[in-house]
């Protein structure tokens, strides 16, 4: 097989029909239809919501894909598919997709690893990965510190969130003050003109005893109720909130766990590069704050960039053509949709 | 050659026309894997036909009403593959199939009934006449709402024996009667688009008092 295989990469995990489409290290397409919209007014993502949408999404988002791209269906390698982590309908949909287009071109079918693929993505961007490197993934549904080796093969789970995901923080917050969901962006721009130390927010399981068990364990929901009850005090007391200045605080504590316990994970396994990935990549003072404190301690960051942090196909199609390219096995047609797929697990 | 598959019920079924007959047909073993087994038949089927994808001329998908997941997973496949190999995808109510087997093998003298499990104590529902033409429905509703003496197809009967007392067969699709319908002409032809007859489950969040 060449080293530069073309490769479509389809997901569907969340509430994003993603289809990507790649040769090797270079991005041809990346085509995402969101349901976001739908599930704003629910404050979150509802499943059945989104599985309906990929379905009427699907086929439309492979032939856009494959018209940006300039390619015919039928030149591709392989097709890779997110098979888990992910919502189970939502999922199934991707799934069945991908192996139809497998049964229909006569190719091969991988099924992938969410967050492998939220690894892997950076190649399109930055060229091969240096590895070992250690990726911390942060979105609405993932906060996990990963050791990885060989992203074709198997990435070591160092730490994760005991509670609540960095993005579904901002998300409640975000609610708490009025903001529109998705709450990332808008927590963002509000934090800007803010002043980040006006509330002195806690920092989970950064005390020392905390650290004795949970030192790359990430919790937020002490956080967003501490946020909470700080908005209701305010309230009780007639005391207009300046919404920045609680947005500033609330992101600088979010960003201030995430980057010390990224560059902790790092150093204390000798790794010299950082990979961020996942929705809240997007976040300026999260890019800020880890390229500031990594520089300190002689490390590299790669985040990509913001339209290759969030869900979408090419990070899956990047995924897959690694995998072709460095001659792994493929799934099996009767491969199944796995909600609660292990990090540990690349190709099902 | 047509490809017929349906998804509607618990159970996967496949099935090859060539135009004159069922070629080859076949079901899931386990309930549920929808996911799992669709294509693994489909690519069985074919090689047991000793034919290639290229060879396909139509696919025919059961478009339920069903459980959504299940429904999902045969609609997109349908749809996919029809258009990588850029042939015809036609919708078929999954009880219309019943109905037409109804009539060509059992041959009941007055109407009958279509009735599939709708889950949630809920039968997805229709009514047909001699001929097996669609009266009413679909539609989902509570057995209690909906007793009767005539004849019931499918599922329904074997879970309320008490409101639908007169079981007939069959129990369920099958593709090869669909694609028997869809070969001969003997069912209304639709979208590929899932029959939900449902709404989606989901609760706006309480309005929050914005903070200024
Ligand atoms: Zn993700």
């Amino acid at each position: 097989m060449t080293d530069e295989p073309l490769v479509l990469g389809i997901e569907t995990s969340c509430d994003e029909t993603g289809v990507g489409i790649v040769r090797g290290h270079t991005l041809l397409a990346d085509t995402v239809a969101s349901s976001v919209e739908e599930h704003a007014r629910f404050g979150g993502v509802v499943p059945e919501v989104a599985s309906r949408a990929h379905l009427e999404a699907m086929v439309p988002t492979i032939e856009r894909a494959a018209e940006t791209a300039g390619i015919a269906l039928s030149d591709v390698d392989a097709i890779a598919v997110t098979s888990g982590p992910g919502l189970a309908g939502a999922l199934l949909v991707g799934v069945a997709s991908a192996k139809a287009l497998a049964i229909g071109l006569g190719k091969p079918i991988y099924g992938v690893n969410h967050l492998a693929a939220h690894v892997a993505v950076d190649q399109l961007e930055h060229g091969p990965l240096p590895e070992p490197c250690l990726a911390m993934l942060v979105s609405g549904g993932h906060s996990s510190l990963l050791e990885v080796t060989d992203v074709t093969v198997g990435v070591e789970p160092m730490g994760s969130t005991i509670d609540d995901a960095a993005g579904e923080a901002f998300d409640k917050v975000a609610r708490l003050l009025g903001l529109p969901f998705p709450g990332g962006p808008h927590i963002d721009k509000a934090a800007r003109s803010g002043n980040s130390v006006a509330i002195d927010f806690p920092r989970g399981l950064t005390s020392r005893r905390d650290l004795e068990r949970h030192r790359f364990d990430f919790s937020f929901s002490g956080l967003k109720t501490a946020v909470a009850r700080w908005v209701e005090a305010q309230q009780r007391d007639g005391v207009t909130i300046d919404v920045s200045d609680v947005a500033a605080s609330f992101q600088e504590a979010v960003c201030d766990v995430l980057t010390r316990k990224a560059i902790d994970a790092a150093t204390s396994r000798g790794i010299e590069d950082i990979l961020i990935g996942g929705g809240v990549a997007a976040n300026s003072r999260l890019r800020a704050m880890a390229e500031e404190r990594a520089a300190a301690q002689g490390i590299r960051v790669r985040v990509p960039r913001p339209g290759l942090c969030t869900d979408n196909g090419a990070m899956v199609a990047a995924l897959g053509a690694e995998l072709v390219a460095r001659g792994r096995t493929p799934s099996l047609l009767d491969l199944p949709a796995d909600s609660s797929q292990p990090i540990t697990t690349v190709v099902a | 050659m047509l490809l017929a598959l349906d998804t509607a019920t618990p159970l996967v079924t496949v099935a090859l026309h060539d135009g004159e007959r069922v070629v080859v047909e076949h079901s899931s073993d386990q309930p549920m894997k929808h996911g799992e087994h669709l294509a693994p038949l489909i690519a069985r089927a074919l090689d047991e036909a000793g034919i290639v994808r290229q060879d396909l001329t139509a696919i025919a998908v059961g478009v339920g009403p069903g459980p959504f997941t299940g429904l999902r997973v045969g609609i997109v496949t349908a749809r996919t593959l029809g258009f990588v190999l850029e042939i015809p995808v036609y919708g078929v109510c999954s009880l219309d199939v019943l109905a037409v087997q109804v009539v060509e093998s059992a041959a009941p003298e007055g109407g009958f009934l279509v009735a599939t499990d709708a889950r949630r104590k809920e039968v997805y529902l229709a009514s047909y006449d001699a001929d097996g033409r669609r009266l009413e429905g679909p539609v989902v509703t509570r057995p209690a709402e909906v007793a009767t003496d005539a004849p019931v197809a499918g599922a329904g009967p074997l879970l309320y024996p008490d409101h639908f007392p007169q079981a007939i067969p069959p129990e369920r699709p099958s593709a090869g009667w669909l694609a028997h319908a869809v070969s001969g002409e003997l069912v209304e032809l639709l979208d590929p688009e899932p029959l939900y007859l449902r709404r989606p489950d989901a609760v706006a969040g309480a309005p929050r008092k914005p903070v200024s």
